[in-house]
This record gives structure tokens, C-alpha cells and sequence, in this order.
């Protein structure tokens, strides 16, 4: 396998690898400490970007006076309803798809590929027209209705893999040991499938969490507004008006999907769910 | 040499030998996932392609009437649309050429045995986790005139003025605009890239290694043929998804300074939403879906070509 590589190269690779490690974590870098740095140090010409005192005023402020923690609720309960309805409503779906070959699997999986090249505009003029009627306007649960719709797909493709990763066998040497078709799936697929479920549930969770366009859309009242909804008025139009506030918030705001990401991190490279998220 | 590849972004197919009589237990339990997507996917989908047909507009007691192509018409003469539209181009290819170029580089280092790695491995996943509204927020604290990282950077390293308006500068706002994009996408990329570096077969390059062949040239002959259909899937799919991006641009710029990072997709946005113009933006969303589909078949084609020469 080892096929040397000269000191020279090394170096190289070592002055590349630095390179990207400055372009990926300095921007990151500069987002936590300028959360943490007090109001004066915020307005320096030349801040430096350690902060010399430390604070935690940007994180109650963000709290108290931007609406944000109202926000963050709302939040919460669209996307762990979103999450928890889309795994419920795709799991027997996903077994059907690794299961069983109908006409209907190659047909979904087809249309997976091909929603793909639609702008949202062409499905949130309409959507947001169905809503209207059905007076989801500007309410969570017509927003949890459109984003299960959303991560469906994904959900699925997801989950099939992992039905198709449990032995078949299994399932047949339960038959032959009498049990119902809904015994087998209860007592042996469902209890296999549970690392399955948690990683497609966390996955929805933070897709609902991280989502932006179909709420700018959906919501209008600033009292139902989701956290990127709120940060994002919280830039305005005009241009950034206090740093420190901003920063605190929109590091919260990270912390749920960083830790859901840090939990399915080896899924994540081992490539099995690449392509997963839409920029 | 030549290698053959297979055909990229070929659909896996289910195990074969599954195949069962009572296929009316499976749509049961399709049925759940199937009628959601049906009403609220595909019928609003084909619904939207044919408001784009039509003079919908937001309000209430609006009669809808079919206009044909009224809509394109208007679109060809629009010179707001032409300009969003070139500015999509440049965004979309820009982010595309670079993030992979950049991702390529990323993903052959963190192939190697080399220190550190597991450190560029966490950062590069990182954006990813992020919503794109935050990553937004956080390049405009970096894009500050005065206070903001980059223009500090350049001062103490000497390099010009601290007050570069990046953002908010005709010359520099589509640029930055750009960098943010990339960043943002490193991680699919990289990801997608460095399984498919670790599926080349090692003896593949030992082969070539006892031939002679010095790092470069095994990079060229062996590594790249047996990458093209992941690259090709990647750059596809990196080029659909930023052609269609929204949320990271709107929260930067929001489309300005005058226009000059307007996407395709905040134009129709803001038609249909800040104007009521439901029946152009649609219009708007069908020409671009002709646009990528035509673009990507002169891709693919030129790309099934090549692999199979």
C-alpha cells in the first residue's frame, strides 16, 4: 500500500493541509470569540481576536431582548414534529422499498431524482396557495406539514438502506418459527432497525432546524417565527447592528445540528448519506 | 491507457429474487409516504409549471387566466431577469469549478497518513451542520468594513486599506459572495470525493508504482479515470444545488449592492413575493429547470463520451 513519499512533498502537503485548516476554522474561529467579547471591544478599529475580557452579556441579550429563546420553542416543536412524523409515516414505506420490487419503488426513487432539479419557487407558489386554503397560512403545522413533505424522500432512501442491511434470513427463520408477519417485523426488525431510525430521525430534526426559505415564506407574524427566520431579521436590511448579540445567537443556533452532526459524524464520512443536505 | 467506467449516477437496483405475488401488502404500506408526496409534492409541482402559463396573482378574488406564452415573452425583455440570470451563471459555475477543484485537494490530503488529519476531517464537516442563515451571519462578521476579519488581516499583513466595503461594493460584492459559497459546500463535495479516492483499488497504483509511474502520472492514469463517475455525480449535483441557492445570499447581501448578486432564485422570490407576480416567478422556475436540464445533458454527454473513448 505504501508507496514513499519524499520529505519535500511532505511539506508540502503539510503547508496545503494548514491552508485549509485557516480557511475552514477561521471564520468559525472568529464567530465564538466575537460572541464572547464585550461591548467595547466589539467597536475597536483593530480588535484583536482573542477576547481580553471574556463576557457573557452577547448570550442573555440575544436571549432577552431578540425574542430568540420564544424562537428557539417554536423551533423545537417544528422541527421534533417534523422529524418524528416523517420517520413514522416513511418507515413502512422504506421496508415496502427494500422489500418488496413494485413498479411504484422504482417510481419514487425516480421521482427523489428528479425533484431534484426543480427551484423551490415552482413548488412554494403553489404550496403556499394549498396552504392558503386549507388556512395553514402562517401556522407551525402547516410549516410541519411542508417540511415532513420535504425530508420525505431523503428519510426513505435512507431507511430502505438500512432494511436492506438486516439479513433477510432473519426474517425467514422467524416465519418458520411461526411467527405473523407483524410479529417478525415488530420482535426482530423493528429492534435492528433502531440505530436506523435515530440517525434518520436526527437527520429530519435538523433539516426541519437548519431550514429557511419555506418559512420566510409560510410565516409572517415575527411572533411564529423559527430561529434562522429570526436571526436573519435580526441582521436587517440595513447591515449588522450589534455584533455581539448576533454572534451569541447564531452560535446557539448551531449547537443543536453541531451536535447531531458530531453523533452521526462516521456516518457521515464513511459516504453513506453524501448529498444528503441542499445547500 | 484506457479504462472503461461505468455509466455515472446509474440508480442502484434492488437485490434481485424479491419479487413476491401479494404486491398489494406493499403499496398498503407505501400508501402512508405516497399520499403526502403526491399532494403536496407532485401535485404542486405540475401545478407550478403551469401557473407559469398564466397571469396568477397574489390577493384575493384574482381570476387566474391562461396567457400561453405571454409570460416568456415578457421574460426575454426583462433586463432585471437577463442580468440575475448572468449573475446565476457566473455564481453557479464559479462555486461549482472552485469548491471542486479545492474539495479534490482536500480530499487527496486527507487520504494521506498525515498528522492533524482528523482535525481538518471535524472543521471540514462543520459547515455543513451549519444552516446556511448562520453561515451568512457569520461571513458578514468576517466581511465588516472595519471591525471584520479579512479587512483587519489586510492591514496587519500590510496589504491595503482596512475599509474595503466587501459586501456592499459594486466590484468585490459578487466575489465574496462567491468565497462564502465555497465554503459552505466544501464538506458534500470533499465527502463524496474521499469515498470515492478510498474505493481506487490499491493494487491499481502498486501496479503502476512498479511501472515506473511517479505520483503525478499514477494520479492521472489511475486515480482520476476510476474518480470521473464520482466526479461527474458531484459536479452535477453541486451545479443544480447552487444554481438553485437562496438562503445564503439573501442573508448576505440580500441581492444587492444594486443588484449585483441578484440569483435567479431571489429574483423569482422577490416577484412572487414582495410583488405578487405569482404567474412570472413560475414562468421564472420553469426557464431555469430548461436551462439546467440542457446545460447538464451537454455535461453528461460530453463527460459519457470522454469515459467511454
Amino acid at each position: 500500500m505504501n508507496t514513499r513519499t519524499r520529505p519535500a512533498v511532505r511539506v508540502l502537503q503539510y503547508l496545503a493541509l494548514a491552508g485549509y485548516l485557516i480557511f475552514l476554522g477561521f471564520p468559525l474561529l472568529w464567530m465564538l470569540t466575537t460572541a464572547f467579547k464585550g461591548p467595547k471591544e466589539l467597536v475597536e478599529l483593530h480588535p484583536s481576536l482573542v477576547p481580553e475580557h471574556p463576557t457573557l452579556d452577547n448570550f442573555v441579550t440575544a436571549f432577552t431582548t431578540q425574542g430568540l429563546a420564544h424562537s428557539a420553542w417554536n423551533s423545537l416543536q417544528v422541527s421534533v414534529a417534523a422529524a418524528v412524523l416523517t420517520v413514522l409515516v416513511s418507515l413502512p414505506a422504506a421496508y415496502a422499498l427494500a422489500r418488496f420490487r413494485t413498479r411504484l419503488g422504482s417510481v419514487a426513487i425516480g421521482w427523489v431524482l428528479v425533484s431534484q432539479l426543480f427551484p423551490f419557487i415552482l413548488l412554494v407558489i403553489p404550496l403556499f396557495l394549498i396552504l392558503k386554503q386549507l388556512s395553514l397560512v402562517n401556522t407551525l403545522p402547516g410549516l410541519v406539514l411542508v417540511y415532513v413533505v420535504w425530508s420525505l424522500p431523503f428519510a426513505l432512501w435512507m431507511l430502505q438502506g438500512f432494511v436492506r442491511s438486516i439479513p433477510r434470513d432473519l426474517e425467514e427463520a422467524a416465519a418458520t418459527d411461526g411467527a405473523s408477519r407483524m410479529q417478525t417485523l415488530i420482535r426482530v426488525v423493528v429492534p435492528l432497525l433502531a440505530p436506523g431510525v435515530v440517525a434518520t430521525t436526527l437527520f429530519s430534526f435538523v433539516s426541519a432546524w437548519n431550514e429557511f426559505f419555506f418559512a420566510l415564506v409560510i410565516l409572517q407574524d415575527p411572533e411564529k417565527s423559527t430561529v434562522p427566520l429570526t436571526l436573519a431579521r435580526f441582521v436587517g436590511i440595513q447591515g449588522v447592528v450589534r455584533l455581539g448579540p448576533l454572534a451569541a445567537g447564531a452560535f446557539l443556533a448551531t449547537l443543536p445540528s453541531l451536535i447531531v452532526f458530531g453523533i452521526l459524524q462516521r456516518r457521515l464520512t464513511s459516504g453513506i448519506m453524501a448529498g444528503a443536505v441542499k445547500g | 491507457m484506457a479504462i472503461i467506467t461505468d455509466a455515472p449516477a446509474r440508480p442502484t437496483q434492488a437485490p434481485p429474487g424479491t419479487r413476491r405475488r401479494g404486491n398489494g401488502y406493499a403499496y398498503l404500506l407505501l400508501l402512508p409516504a405516497l399520499l403526502p408526496v403526491v399532494l403536496f409534492s407532485v401535485i404542486p409541482l405540475l401545478n407550478g409549471i403551469y401557473l407559469g402559463f398564466t397571469d396568477s396573482r397574489a390577493g384575493f378574488n384574482q381570476t387566474t387566466h391562461v396567457t400561453g406564452f405571454a409570460n416568456y415573452a415578457k421574460l426575454l425583455h426583462d433586463s432585471l431577469f437577463w442580468s440575475s440570470f448572468k449573475i446565476g451563471l457566473i455564481w453557479a459555475f464559479g462555486v461549482t469549478f472552485i469548491q471542486f477543484f479545492l474539495a479534490l485537494g482536500l480530499a487527496s490530503l486527507l487520504n494521506q497518513p498525515l498528522r492533524m488529519r482528523w482535525l481538518a476531517r471535524t472543521l471540514a464537516l462543520v459547515p455543513w451542520a451549519m444552516p446556511p442563515v448562520i453561515v451568512g451571519i457569520m461571513w458578514r462578521l468576517i466581511y465588516q468594513p472595519d471591525a471584520g476579519l479579512l479587512s483587519n488581516l489586510l492591514y496587519k499583513l500590510g496589504l491595503g486599506e482596512h475599509s474595503v466595503n466587501w459586501l456592499g461594493d459594486l466590484s468585490t460584492a459578487l466575489p465574496a459572495v462567491i468565497v462564502v459559497g465555497v465554503w459552505a459546500g466544501m464538506p458534500q463535495t470533499t465527502v463524496v470525493l474521499l469515498a470515492g479516492l478510498q474505493g481506487v483499488p490499491a493494487e491499481l497504483h502498486e501496479a503502476a508504482a512498479v511501472d515506473g509511474a511517479n505520483a503525478w502520472r499514477r494520479f492521472r492514469s489511475v486515480t482520476l479515470p476510476a474518480l470521473r463517475p464520482v466526479i461527474v455525480a458531484i459536479t452535477s449535483l453541486d451545479f443544480i444545488w447552487n444554481f438553485n441557492s437562496f438562503g445564503l445570499v439573501y442573508v448576505l447581501t440580500d441581492g444587492g449592492p444594486a443588484g449585483k448578486t441578484t440569483l435567479p432564485m431571489l429574483f423569482a422570490y422577490q416577484q412572487a413575493f414582495q410583488y405578487g407576480h405569482f404567474g412570472y416567478a413560475a414562468a421564472l422556475g420553469n426557464a431555469m429547470v430548461l436551462i439546467i436540464v440542457a446545460l447538464l445533458a451537454v455535461y453528461l454527454r460530453r463527460r459519457m463520451r470522454e469515459a467511454t473513448q
